[in-house]
């Protein structure tokens, strides 16, 4: 087996390791909750005076069975993992007899949709901004710096009460609630996608701001790292012009924003949960909320499930990648460490 | 020691930051002792507005604002110091001992770490928060200090391995001292700004996360606390109704708080680095 074989090899035990040590986590710790989950939800269930009879009993059966509490805590642990692998996440107390991959399945999508545009335009124009900042240096890069700093270390969800209060209250020109007018049902048509178009602009901004301060926070010190670099000086007294300039600087500090890249993106289920509690938009963080309240644990469950793996995938995709793009890395790992 | 301390006080984000978070400290020690009434009961309407008897007006459920900001700051200080001071325990403890011991020891501790790592830290938030039996101040905070040690533990891990192989050191291993006893005399002492500094960091990022925890329904179940009072405006549709002062103020201190600790932060940097101090 070749170096780089064996490399790739052990990132994947290594990753595979960590997957389980989460779905472990997943597993046991909400059974540290006192008393049997199925007693404890359909006494619940009795108490709000929801199925009856023959149907509370079926009900119970679908929860014993997928929880497999009459066997050992092991075998529950087998029965877990076989259904995590084949996509089960279970069926959702709160909203029985929906499975929890349904509930998921339909509230992603606003989540990748208002998260992937803010990203990628984030990290874009932050790099462009703190790159910019400073190379032309002085007050320019005052200003870029401290509203950067300022947007960067707002906490995301602060930010979004602002834009909420300020551009749907005081300034009403956008609308405060939903992804969509409640009036209309989900549909192709002009009127409809410049509704959603318009419910959509301020959880964006509130996302795309947060992201341009601190792509541009740390593209500025990468930044000024490279400017006291040799060729920066070189370049400069053979009269190259300024964009010139710049774009090697640029080029030369991007390795680490492109690790900062995959990393949001890997991020992305699990990084605007509080965005869409405070727009009321939909997606897993509204629905994540809805679950929480409810004491719906297999939807919990599968919602930090999901938001692991895609950060586990992000960063074992960052991972073979580098060992790709940099054989020092590559040396580095698979000789003696 | 005391040319750091110096350029420290002369640097303005320092000043700035310093005095916003002792501001706040003030706040939340003496407040409570100047207006004993519980935060929780309720003293008026729903979102009265600002009046000269309830200064910063009432929430959803006619609680004092003020009051319970009086509180509140407290009890998120509390939770950010509990969480701040396990962070920093466990971090340094299992970062001191990967270092200096090394092999086996130290692959062992470090994947571990790695392994927490990875997992990202909102979901073992969220899964701790969810299953513990009772969600009061003491919990929350450690439940935040268990969940956010890793990173202190590898920078920690990094020094004391660099450190382990000083003069000083060996000098210690030659007159027999106990490996507790150097840990603790020979190498912490070197690195003892380093983690003051992680804790602060800790202690600021825990203030946030126990806001956020809060927003998704989490917070502390029997107390007041900033992360709670913007979840009750949020919920209690005070953005809608136009009730600002129920969401400002919190959503204001929160910023601050977080907004000082970066400033802290990067003064501490710059100190540090003088790279950073160009014109």
């Amino acid at each position: 087996m070749s170096t780089f074989q064996r490399y790739i090899l052990s990132k994947i035990i290594w990753y595979l390791v960590a997957f389980l040590a989460a779905a472990a986590l997943n597993f046991f710790l909400p059974r540290m909750i006192p008393g049997n989950p199925v007693d404890t939800i359909m006494a619940r269930m009795a108490q709000g005076g929801e199925g009856e009879g023959e149907a509370r009993r079926r009900m119970y059966n679908t929860y014993m069975q997928e929880f497999g509490l009459d066997k050992p805590l092991v075998n529950q642990f087998g029965n877990y993992m076989g259904n995590l692998l084949r996509g089960d996440f279970g069926t959702s107390f709160g909203n029985y007899p929906a499975k929890v991959s349904a509930l998921i399945k339909s509230s992603i999508p606003w989540t990748i949709a208002l998260q992937l545009p803010a990203i990628l335009l984030g990290w874009i124009l932050g790099n462009l901004l703190g790159v910019f900042a400073a190379y032309k240096g002085g007050g320019f890069d005052k200003g870029a710096f401290v509203t950067s700093l300022a947007f960067s270390s707002l906490p995301y969800y602060c930010l979004a009460v602002l834009l909420l209060y300020g551009f749907s209250v005081m300034l009403p020109w956008f609308p405060s609630f939903g992804g969509y007018n409640p009036g209309s049902s989900p549909h192709l048509s002009w009127s409809f996608v410049i509704d959603v178009l318009h419910h959509y602009t301020l959880p964006f901004l509130s996302l795309l701001l947060v992201l341009i301060g601190g792509q541009a926070v740390g593209m500025r010190s990468m930044a000024i790292y490279e400017l006291s670099a040799d060729y920066v000086g070189y370049m400069r007294n053979l009269g190259v012009d300024d964009n010139q300039i710049v774009r090697s600087i640029f080029r030369n500090a991007m390795l680490p924003q492109i690790t900062g890249l995959a990393l949001a993106i890997g991020s992305l289920v699990g990084g605007a949960l509080l965005t869409e509690i405070v727009f009321s938009y939909p997606g897993i963080g509204s629905t994540l909320f809805t679950a929480i309240r409810q004491s719906d644990y297999p939807v919990v469950q599968g919602i930090t499930m999901l938001v692991t793996v895609a950060v586990l995938a992000a960063n074992f995709i960052i991972d073979i990648l580098y060992s790709l793009i940099d054989p020092r890395i590559r040396a580095a790992q698979s000789g003696e460490r | 020691m005391s040319l750091f301390l110096r350029q420290l006080a002369s640097n303005g984000r320092f000043q700035v930051s310093f005095s916003i978070l002792l501001l706040l400290v003030l706040f939340a020690v003496i407040g409570p002792m100047l207006d004993k009434r519980n935060p929780l009961f309720a003293v008026g309407g729903r979102y009265d507005p600002p009046s000269r008897e309830v200064w910063l007006g009432t929430d959803v459920i006619g609680n004092d604002i003020f009051l319970q900001l009086l509180h509140g700051v407290g009890t998120s200080l509390k939770i950010g110091l509990i969480a701040g001071l396990t962070a920093t325990l466990i971090g340094v403890l299992i970062g001191t001992l990967a270092g200096y011991l090394g092999a086996w020891i130290d692959e062992a501790l470090m994947g571990f770490t790695n392994v927490i790592i990875t997992i990202p830290t909102i979901v073992i938030l969220i899964l701790l928060s969810v299953s513990v039996a009772k969600r009061d101040l003491t919990t929350l905070g450690l439940i935040i200090g268990v969940t956010s040690w890793p990173w202190t533990a590898r920078a920690v891990r990094a020094q004391t391995s660099s450190l382990r192989t000083r003069e000083h050191v060996d000098v210690a291993k030659i007159s027999g001292a106990k490996t507790f006893s150097i840990i603790l005399w020979e190498i912490l002492p070197y690195m003892f700004s380093y983690i003051f500094m992680a804790f602060i960091l800790q202690l600021g990022s825990a203030i946030l996360n126990e806001a956020a925890l809060s927003l998704l329904g989490l917070g502390p179940t029997n107390t007041i606390s900033l992360g709670k009072m913007l979840q009750f405006a949020i919920q209690g549709e005070a953005i809608r109704t136009g009730a600002y002062w129920s969401f400002l103020p919190p959503t204001i201190l929160l910023t601050l708080i977080s907004f000082s600790l970066l400033l802290l932060q990067s003064s501490l940097d710059e100190v540090f680095n003088p790279k950073l101090r160009k014109a």
